[in-house]
């Protein structure tokens, strides 16, 4: 069975305000570390995992910031990867950009090395919002690295987009959606702003510098975003992805189908032969671990069947299809309508999920409160 | 030791909460030699862990100490605990009819409190001997000479002798058992008079049955004898008779003057219950010993279970708790939100609160709480009187002559500067201002009559606020008062929600109705749909507010990295929902059920 395979690049030029995801400033020394030791995690997993799980299917090269490494560099991990694993034919191989750390001959080595899909973080094309979000670059460098990413001959590009962002009007929105369209990227995802604990921009909203954005705007500017998209094209296949027609993120499907993936790097998590481990979080741990040779696994957990069945549900549903509900049967064995007949029946009657052609999916009232019919199901 | 009544000294210890009593107790022991350090877990006589966490004792016990004194001759001291709270008053009394003396503990800091005072109050009533103990001396706050003229100020008791001590410390314990031995008086009684013993406490043992507490007054009582409960004409042949030295040890007889337990496989609590006199069934007395009343609930709430399948699990705990507890009691009753339950009556809300804390801690039990009122007595327009321990039972405002409900003599003391903080909280209480005394130079002692309803409506909390935390609270019950009532209801999502129903003074309900809409708004989480809540008096409604809708609620982001931790956060969701009471479509957290207690003033 093949795998998808995620690589976790934990350097930025400068940590996004609302971000919290695992990232450490850029410094050279650290990247030189950092790269030897993904180097020796994968040459380690190259002497442990079965041959029939390095079959990979897609690979994802996320973080931080990807772009902040040397394209070079880039070039020799997807080299090292290709030593242990093999890609297959048709092989979705994204590499998250921000458009503040790319350039031309960059984007040429990256198509040239294998990678075939850019993921750019665009988020807004209001400098303002770029500002409130803490991002290095301005919108008008966004539209230049899209017409970049063209030119080295990308067919398959991503833009990532933030609504909700505090002060933002519906208006500004559907002015970013509209010039997003017009510069037809294949995919496209739209977010809304999620304020984590420990964020500056959270730390912002609480001490009143910033007004959160009200629920019902909020909601406004998701269903603004649906409409305009859906009617512009994209299919929304996501709770927030949009896509053309055979452009879907093959990588993020593996994981929204609870398919099986491995994870590389800092604070990487991977779910294989129904176990889920994380990497070690902390980038000194990460580099100590390997220098000695063992996997830098910070935790593991084995997942039960029923653990795996909710999540299985519960990872579907965020696809608007919904739950195969035949796959679940031949996967687990069990009618998901029996495993959760009371949760079903129940969100069926109160009008959150519905059943059609084999399918279990949210309805279009379930859909922006999926949490309440998600939490069902754990 | 030889039985020499002569030789015998039966005392307690009276205190406020926090004056070290517990710490005092450890110490006569281990001094004593009754335990050693080492083998004592802190506070010996603080037996059940909640006591412990909360810091009050509720269940007494009685332990022998052996004592030899400086004259060179050994004394059986019988240390008798007495619980420290309001709610356990008559235990209190029974517990010193047992006893010749008290030590009367005062924190050198903090000085008399009210509750102490009632305390010594009652042991005066029943002629005890008072040796005062200023303890705590080791504290750099410490004033035991303001302290010592407080006593002699406030309870016009000679304090020249009060022992300096620091139970914490072991300072002075020596002197306090000098002071027993000289200053207590043996027990009287006639040896060969017919058996009259005083039954001060009971628990439940599920080996033995129910374990009496006992003082023996007149005659003796031995293993074998067959003994009559005088108030409860039950019989019963003992088969264990003993005494606490602190653990049980069986002894062949308890002699006049004498403290120990009996023992009989009496099933129940309710047969043996607290203040009954005991007799030779072969030889009884005569008459009874003085003072034996059963005491009567105050306080009542509706327990339920969260899940309605907890019902039978909610009675087997009760009952478990009722062979223990002869003053608690409960019926079942139905709601029409909260479905199968039962009331309960409680001695007072602290009572209360102990029974429900050991409901969900010791039988894992999820509840419901509503929020406890008293009872209520009405009269009818037909001229019928009932009682009433459930709001919602309360007969239509037509029908209803009078309304009466319990009032209390409560007695607060504060230092002068918190006076006019005390007088304002017990006015907005519907107080009706008594007396004020100067005791001493810095405090004050204000007598109030007072509705019941108003001192379980978080009156003690709010005293302790707006005192910072100086003023103490003692209240006894004073009969029932007529009083303008009238019954609120809580309207959610268009229905009257019964657990919710609270009968309040006319002039406070729509202040009242108001703060508990708003209340209930914020606790009541938000729903997929809006849920209109409304306060109402019959049929007019005077206040409302509505829980809004969710709009929104999903996770923008799931990726590999997310799963497990956005599966946590779903599982919160779920698990905070597990807390909650389904009425109708609407999910009501248990919080809400109390929230009528805590709407600030």
């Amino acid at each position: 069975m093949a795998i998808g395979l995620y690589i976790h690049v934990p350097f930025c030029i400068k940590k996004c305000f609302y971000c919290d995801f695992t990232s450490y400033l850029l410094t050279f020394e650290a990247a030189d570390a950092y790269l030897n030791a993904l180097s020796g995690e994968i040459r380690m997993y190259g002497h442990t995992l079965p041959h029939g799980l390095r079959e990979v299917s897609s690979v994802y090269i996320g973080g931080g910031t990807p772009t902040c490494l040397p394209a070079c560099e880039i070039r020799s991990v997807l080299e090292k990867i290709r030593s242990v694993f093999s890609l297959l034919p048709e092989c979705e191989v994204t590499l998250e950009a921000n458009p503040g750390t790319i350039s031309q001959e960059g984007l040429q080595e990256l198509a040239e090395c294998g990678v075939n899909r850019l993921s750019l973080g665009i988020q807004s094309f209001q400098d303002s919002h770029l500002g409130i979000l803490g991002r290095i670059h301005t919108a008008g460098e966004a539209v230049e690295a899209i017409h970049l990413a063209r030119k080295a001959g990308f067919r398959n590009l991503s833009l990532d987009l933030i609504y909700g962002i505090p002060g933002q009007t519906l208006e500004e929105w559907l002015e970013t959606l509209s010039r997003t369209v017009d510069l037809s990227p294949e995919h496209i995802s739209a977010y809304g702003l999620q304020l984590e604990e420990g964020t500056p921009l959270k730390r912002s909203v609480e001490k009143g510098e910033y007004e959160k954005c009200p629920e019902e705007l909020d909601l406004s500017m998701y269903q603004a975003a649906i409409d305009f998209l859906t009617d512009s094209g994209y299919d929304h296949y996501e709770v927030s992805n949009f896509a053309r027609t055979g452009k879907q993120c093959a990588h993020n499907l593996v994981y929204w189908m609870n398919q099986p993936y491995l994870g590389l790097g800092p604070a990487a998590h991977s779910c294989l032969f129904g176990e889920r481990f994380s990497n070690e979080p902390l980038l000194e741990r990460y580099l100590d671990k390997v220098a000695r040779g063992v996997l830098p696994v910070e935790h593991r957990s084995i997942l039960g069947a029923g653990v795996e069945m909710s999540e299985t549900m519960f990872l579907g549903l965020r696809l608007i299809n919904g739950v195969n509900l035949n796959l679940f049967l031949r996967r687990y064995g069990f009618e998901a309508n029996e495993i959760y007949r009371a949760q079903i029946t129940g969100l069926i009657e109160k009008g959150l999920l519905e059943q059609i052609n084999g399918f279990l999916r949210l309805s279009k009232k379930g859909l922006p409160v999926a949490n309440r019919v998600f939490s069902e199901f754990v | 030791m030889e039985w020499e009544k002569e030789r015998i000294r039966n005392f307690c210890i009276i205190a406020h909460i926090d004056h070290g009593k517990s710490t005092l107790a450890d110490r006569l022991l281990e001094y004593t030699g009754a335990v050693c350090g080492r083998e004592m877990t802190e506070q010996v006589l603080d037996q059940m862990e909640l006591e412990r966490e909360r810091g009050i004792t509720i269940k007494m016990q009685a332990v022998r100490l052996n004592y030899r004194a400086e004259d060179g001759r050994d004394y059986q001291l019988n240390l008798i605990d007495t619980p420290g709270h309001v709610d356990f008053s008559y235990e209190v009394s029974r517990s010193l009819a047992a006893c010749e003396g008290a030590l009367l503990v005062v924190d050198a800091a903090q000085g008399i409190e009210a509750q102490t005072l009632a305390n010594v109050y009652l042991a005066l009533d029943h002629n005890l001997e008072i040796i005062p103990v200023i303890n705590k001396i080791d504290l750099p706050s410490a004033e035991p000479e303001i302290v010592k003229k407080e006593i002699e100020d406030v309870i016009g008791i000679d304090a020249s002798c009060a022992v300096m001590a620091s139970a914490k410390h072991g300072q002075g314990i020596k002197e306090i058992l000098e002071q027993i031995v000289a200053k207590i008086p043996p027990p009287g009684g006639q040896p060969l008079a017919p058996l009259r013993a005083m039954i001060f406490d009971s628990h439940y043992d599920p080996y033995k049955g129910v374990i009496a507490y006992i003082r023996v007054i007149e005659g003796s009582v031995k293993t074998g004898m067959r003994v009559r409960m005088m108030a409860t004409c039950k019989e019963f042949e003992l088969n264990e008779v003993g005494i606490f030295k602190p653990v049980p040890a069986s002894i062949d007889r308890l002699l006049t003057g004498e403290v120990g337990y009996i023992a009989a496989s009496i099933k129940n609590v309710q047969d043996c219950r607290v203040g009954d006199t005991v007799t030779d069934a072969g030889n009884p007395a005569s008459i009874p010993l003085p003072g034996y009343r059963r005491v009567t609930p105050m306080v009542y709430c509706g327990l339920y279970p969260v899940d309605t399948v907890g019902y039978e699990d909610l009675r087997d705990a009760l009952e478990k708790l009722e062979l223990n507890d002869a003053s608690l009691i409960f019926e079942p009753e139905t709601s029409a939100a909260l479905g199968f339950g039962f009331r309960c009556g409680f001695l007072g809300l602290l009572h209360m609160e102990i029974i429900q804390e050991r409901l969900e801690r010791e039988y894992g039990l999820s509840l419901i709480t509503t929020a406890p009122n008293v009872i209520y007595r009405i009269t009818t327009t037909t001229g019928e009187v009932v009682e009433i321990e459930n709001p919602s039972k309360m007969p239509p405002a037509g029908k209803v002559d009078m309304i009466e409900e319990p009032y209390v003599k409560a007695t607060i003391m504060t230092p002068k500067d918190y006076v006019g903080a005390a007088m304002e909280l017990s006015q907005e209480r519907r107080g009706i201002f008594d007396n004020m005394e100067y005791m001493g130079i810095n405090r004050v002692m204000l007598t109030y009559d007072m509705p019941l309803s108003e001192i379980i409506f978080d009156f003690f909390d709010q005293l302790k606020s707006r005192t910072k935390g100086y003023a103490s609270l003692d209240y006894e019950l004073a009969g029932f008062k007529q009083s303008e009532l009238v019954k609120l209801d809580i309207i959610i999502a268009g229905e009257v929600l019964d657990a919710l129903s609270v009968i309040v003074h006319r002039d406070k309900a729509f202040y009242r109705g108001r703060a508990l809409v708003e209340k209930l708004r914020e606790l009541i989480p938000r729903h997929l749909f809006e849920i209109p809540i409304q306060a109402s008096i019959g049929n007019r409604i005077i206040a409302r507010d509505t829980v809004r809708a969710v709009r929104k609620d999903v996770l923008a982001k799931c990726y590999g990295g997310d799963i497990s931790r956005k599966r946590k956060l779903l599982e919160k969701q779920k698990e905070g929902k597990k807390r909650m009471k389904q009425v109708g479509n609407v999910e009501i957290p248990q919080e809400a059920f109390m929230a009528v207690l805590r709407v600030g003033e």
